[in-house]
């Protein structure tokens, strides 16, 4: 499956004799050397278990250096947000550690701050997770503070109106970032503002400035040991963690877990452009693409290399046009972003201004040749590239949590990990043109520029590739965020 | 070699009944030195099948002369073009048929590259590492020059001219460093230079800068140590030593007095850079400013984050950082003002707070909590074997720092040592008066900025 797998043996017994007499013997350079048989990456079983509440436990023990990652992953986000609350999840999330059991949110950073310890509240469209990273030795003393922040939030009102403040300048801020202004024109394109696929997960100036703290207690209380898992990996046994996880999650209340469901959003059916302008701006920021697939679909290991093909790699198709040939992007790249829902597919860079139009034609003559054949070199290095590189994903605990993120998410089998670098070299060249052909159409794409439109317009008209549809900062973001001035603690 | 770290770590219990401050951070390692003047670092890791090979060359942009700016980092981009035995292209084409990744990073002192592989393609990064070490040229042309130079614009189109508040770093640097002063231009340099530098610079750079005397090989990862020390000496045998390079020899930098600037930027918010010139990396001080930027900035209870962001509400967002280098460091406060306040109101708060640190230092707890902090961050690096930060890097880091490959332990007794004393002592000498305060407004806005005196 790669170069010289068959002339493995001859290759580990030149590097044997080659200990002690090779020194300073001419390299050959007449070609790359051969590589031995690719080494079998073994990682430690995952265990699971459950706590007596019935909260799902996921471990890998990793005993090589004395830190521990614990993740609670809980299967609500920002689909789960009732109508006109977008940015509720996110703001739950954030409002975790602002106040919690005994303690305020001053108390909490002090105390994970002093442990050396880093406790994260994130959430995403389905996902609220809460990470705790600590030193071994600090991994007693932290729990009980993971465990206040994820369970017994008090969200303060005063916490909330800081956050929302924050939030709203955030929000403000983004009309600097042609990139934020890029996704979120994307996102709508694709999915139109009514799906939540289509809004931006910090919510809107609206909808931000309408949360109280009474809807964040109500979507926490969402929450139950049924629609969770907790991760841990680190150098740590059952034996020594369990009970450490039983004292403090334990009395996490069953209730009664609900899911929510997500609305399929129509596919993209023709081909649009979005100009977004941005006066002055030195680069347009371009996105094109259409609805992908859901992380579940059969399709999944074949979308994968097909998408490293085109995109997924520094010598991919994308950067190596865009960029190693012509010039015109510091990197080209697409992705499929996999969720329970069908996620999008993107092909982006930021394009020097004065070859925007150019650089559209490139993108989109790269999508339809995907669509053909790909060489078997090219399909080779792909899927090695995917597979062999694989072992990378588990250098920290961090990561590993991170990959087993996806078999709590998806109830996936625990063999998961171990059976993807298997699975990806078994794509063949006919899978990758059935999935490019399933899922990429250079004529039904949806395409969002980002740049300065006096100066890119007349070029992307005369391409003739769809409607063109011009619009402003504020189309895309909404009025300007207000905030009350007079606000502070003191 | 690693059995050593192990036993020591086999007795750390789960309740934490020994303190983290025993366990000694260390990276075994094996050095050797080839003819040809290339150092060779060798460490054993094998918790995954992967390996990590690291070179760093001992040139950065502090070498670049006026009017040839950003020349080093565009000579990093030229060095994954191809060299005499490896056609353009091949670089990435065979790393990633192997399963690598591979990457490369410039800054004023020096510039570095890393390959991380599966364990069965080590010889391949071998190979590719010394054939553009001894035979780049071989396969240069003005074309490839001209390739590299529009990617590298697009590059600071894409980081800093595109970017809010992206010109702030090369204002501070001009305004920090006098006159032919190393730090005084951008890494990503200017345009008019990218635009001139030529293929007769790349052969007089390379031949300046690139030989094996002037670079170090850090391998870490899944090696057995004497088969790798024989791959080394094979594929770097007939790589030729290059010329000695005289050490940097900068003007003396000082601000004399206080420089205020002020640029108007396409943003929605000023924002307020305040700099000081400090020691560098690794002198007396520097560890100090670390745990001084921790103290005002890091985390909520930090004295200007709670001030300015969590009480008064006055701000977006602050940080705090010591920026250390070879040759000096920076130290930074920046901050963002919310809507409807100017920065003279938050520099007002930033000065009373370095004020009140002079006056009577920080608390033990600050103190620890930040130390606390640096030494957790020290375990953590130990898990990383490969790319920027891990061990390979931070190996071949130490040595052009110290001479001391394996300086972890050092480098975190310089933290473990300091006292709230210490911290007050760093804040009065080195946070005073001569320094650059940078308001960057929205177009139009100038009333917004510091500009003026604040007592």
């Amino acid at each position: 499956m790669i170069r010289g797998a068959t002339r493995s043996v001859a290759c580990l017994a030149l590097v044997l004799a080659g200990v002690g007499t090779s020194r300073g013997q001419e390299p050959d350079r007449s070609g790359p050397p051969e590589l031995g048989q690719p080494p079998r990456l073994d990682l430690p079983d995952i265990q699971r278990f459950s706590l007596p509440n019935g909260l799902p436990v996921l471990l890998m023990e990793s005993h090589r250096v004395p830190v521990v990652e614990v993740a609670l992953v809980i299967r609500v986000g920002a689909v789960d947000e009732p109508a006109g609350k977008a940015g509720l999840a996110s703001m739950t999330a954030a409002m975790l550690d602002e106040g919690a059991g005994t303690r305020t949110a001053l108390e909490i950073a002090d105390a994970v701050d002093f442990l050396g310890a880093s406790l994260q509240t994130s959430s995403d469209h389905h996902t609220t997770v809460v990470t705790l990273h600590a030193p071994l030795s600090k991994l007693a003393d932290a729990l009980p503070v993971f465990a206040d922040v994820a369970l017994r939030p008090t969200f303060p009102d005063e916490e909330l109106e800081r956050l929302r403040a924050e939030r709203l300048t955030a929000l403000l801020q983004w009309r600097d970032e042609p990139r934020a202004i890029a996704a979120a024109a994307f996102a709508a394109a694709l999915y139109g503002t009514g799906h939540p696929y289509g809004l931006p997960t910090l919510g809107t100036a609206t909808s931000v400035a309408g949360l109280a703290s009474q809807d964040l207690r109500d979507f926490h209380a969402r929450a139950h040991p049924g629609m969770a898992t907790l991760i841990v990996v680190g150098a740590v046994t059952r034996a020594a963690v369990e009970p450490l996880l039983a004292a403090a999650l334990g009395d996490w209340d069953p209730g009664t877990a609900s899911a929510g469901s997500l609305l399929p959003a129509p596919q993209v059916e023709a081909r649009e452009i979005w100009i977004v302008d941005k006066p002055g701006a030195a680069q347009s920021e371009i996105r094109i693409g259409r609805i992908g697939a859901d992380r579940l679909t059969e399709d999944y290991h074949e979308i994968v290399v097909m998408n490293t093909i085109l995109g997924g790699s520094f010598a991919s198709r994308l950067n190596q046009s865009l960029r190693e040939e012509r010039g015109y992007t510091y990197g080209a790249f697409s992705g499929f972003d996999f969720r329970p829902g069908r996620g999008p597919f993107v092909a982006q860079a930021a394009i020097q201004t004065a070859v925007t139009d150019s650089a559209l034609a490139v993108f989109l003559r790269e999508i339809s040749a995907i669509l053909g054949r790909v060489p078997d070199a090219e399909l080779q290095r792909a899927k090695n590239y995917t597979a062999l590189g694989y072992p990378q994903s588990f250098e920290t605990v961090a990561a590993t949590a991170d990959a087993m993120t996806e078999i709590a998410l998806y109830d996936l089998p625990l063999d998961t990990l171990d059976r993807f670098i298997d699975e990806i070299l078994a794509v063949t060249a006919e899978d990758v043109e059935r999935v490019a052909r399933k899922y990429l159409d250079p004529e039904r794409v949806a395409i969002v520029v980002v740049g300065d439109r006096s100066v890119i317009e007349p070029g992307i008209r005369a391409l003739n590739l769809g409607t063109v549809h011009s619009l402003t900062i504020a189309d895309v973001l909404g009025p300007a965020p207000q905030l009350d001035e007079g606000h502070t603690r003191r | 070699m690693r059995p050593v770290l192990l036993a020591i770590l086999g007795c750390l219990s789960l309740a934490g009944a020994t303190p983290a401050q025993d366990v000694r951070i260390e990276v075994p390692y094996t050095r050797f030195t080839l003819p040809n003047g290339l150092t060779v670092l060798l460490h054993e890791d094998h918790s995954i099948p992967m390996v990590s090979v690291n070179v760093w060359y001992h040139v950065g942009s502090g070498r670049e002369v006026p009017g040839r700016t950003g020349f080093a980092h565009l000579f990093e981009h030229i060095m994954f073009e191809g060299s005499g035995h490896v056609p353009e292209g091949q670089f990435d084409l065979l790393l990633e048929a192997a399963g690598g990744d591979n990457n490369g990073s410039t800054n004023p002192d020096r510039t570095n590259y890393w390959e991380n592989v599966p364990s069965n393609a080590l010889e391949l990064a071998l190979f590719l590492e010394s054939d553009r070490m001894g035979f780049l040229l071989d396969a240069m042309s003005p074309a490839t020059v001209d390739g590299q130079r529009d990617v590298v614009k697009n590059e600071r189109r894409q980081s800093y001219e595109n970017r809010p508040y992206g010109m702030a770093t090369i204002l501070l640097g001009e305004n920090l460093y006098p006159e032919g002063h190393p730090y005084r231009w951008p890494t990503i340099g200017y345009m008019d230079d990218l635009t001139t530098a030529s293929y007769e610079d790349v052969v007089d750079f390379y031949q300046r800068y690139y030989g094996p005397n002037n670079a170090s090989l850090a391998i870490a990862g899944d090696i057995d140590v004497e088969a790798t020390r024989s791959l080394v000496e094979t594929w770097f045998s007939d790589v030729p030593t290059g010329r000695s390079v005289p050490p940097v020899d900068p003007p003396a930098a000082a601000i004399d007095g206080e420089r205020r600037i002020v640029l108007e930027d396409k943003v929605q918010l000023p924002r307020l850079y305040a700099c000081w010139l400090t020691p560098a990396r690794y002198v007396p001080g520097d560890a100090e400013l670390d745990i001084l930027a921790s103290v005002l900035a890091g985390g909520k209870n930090s004295r200007l984050y709670k001030r300015l962001v969590y009480e008064l509400q006055v701000a977006q967002d602050v940080s705090a950082f010591q920026q250390s280098g070879a040759l000096g460091s920076r130290f930074c406060i920046v901050t963002t003002a919310r809507s409807g306040h100017d920065l003279v109101e938050l520099e007002t708060v930033v000065q009373e707070e370095i004020e009140r640190l002079v006056r009577e230092g920080p608390t033990e707890r600050e103190v620890q909590r930040a130390i606390n902090q640096y030494e957790a961050a020290f375990l953590d690096g130990l898990e990383r074997i490969g790319g920027f930060g891990g061990k390979a890097d931070r190996l071949n880091g130490y040595l052009f720092s110290t001479g001391n490959p394996d300086w972890f332990q050092e480098d975190l007794m310089r933290y473990r040592a300091l006292e709230p004393s210490d911290i007050q002592a760093a804040a009065t000498t080195y946070l005073d008066e001569h320094r650059v305060i940078l308001s960057v407004v929205p177009e139009g806005r100038p009333d917004l900025a510091a500009a003026r005196e604040v007592s």
